[in-house]
């Protein structure tokens, strides 16, 4: 298995798990209120809010996480450059993630033609973001083991 | 309806010169080991600009590194 490929499997592993336990502390934190009340709009808002740098950060600690522990187990250094095939499988990868997230954003939407409250289109919306990430580091997988 | 496909001599080529190692061809042409394996196993057809380069370093002809072969389906 290349570098490229462990990578996009740690990020897969990373993405499901801070997906499942930020959403987990999250979930407990819901408010006891109506549907339509702002506390419900202000808690999914700092769902997203929160979430970006919680990523960001949960990101960067596995990448230095997973280039010390790979070093150690492989002795194979990170690639020192990004070529064509690389960003190719990346905007291949990234644009099989954003169909997922246009399909969510459009059932998210959807959800409030048919009258559903907020919360059922913050929720899909959250879903088609994590899909998203979990296709796209899938899909980069798949495109390295193929070759491209 | 015919299917295209590009083969090519690059482990051949890496052969005559001295057993050119992958790395040392990936280091020379400036992309990772990793595609210059995926190139030689016909998994990934390279840019106009890498063929060349490629091409250039084993100082041969693009037409003699990369075969364009039409297959009817």
């Amino acid at each position: 298995m290349s570098y490229q490929e462990r990578r996009a499997l740690v990020s897969l592993v990373e993405t499901i798990v801070i997906s499942v336990l930020y959403s987990a502390y999250m979930i407990q934190r819901y408010p006891a209120a109506t549907p339509y009340s702002p506390e419900i709009f202000h808690f999914w808002g700092s769902f997203f809010l929160i979430l970006i740098p919680v990523s960001i950060v949960a990101k960067i600690i596995t990448a230095i996480i997973f280039a010390i522990l790979n070093a150690i187990a492989t002795r194979e250094e990170e690639p020192p450059i990004t070529d064509e095939r690389d960003k190719l499988i990346e905007l291949k990868a990234q644009t099989n993630g954003g169909y997922v997230f246009i399909i969510g954003f459009i059932l998210a939407v959807g959800s409030l033609v048919i009258s559903l409250p907020p919360a059922a289109m913050f929720i899909i919306l959250l879903l088609a973001g994590m899909l998203s990430q979990i296709i796209s580091d899938i899909s980069q997988f798949y495109y390295y083991r193929r070759g491209f | 309806m015919s299917k295209t496909l590009i083969t090519n001599t690059i482990r051949k080529l890496r052969f005559n010169q001295n057993e050119m190692t992958q790395q040392e061809l990936a280091d020379k042409v400036g992309v990772t080991r990793q595609t210059i394996i995926a190139i030689e196993k016909g998994q990934y057809s390279p840019s106009l600009e890498l063929a060349f380069r490629i091409a250039r370093v084993f100082n041969t002809p693009l037409e003699e590194v990369f075969i364009y072969e039409e297959k009817d389906r």
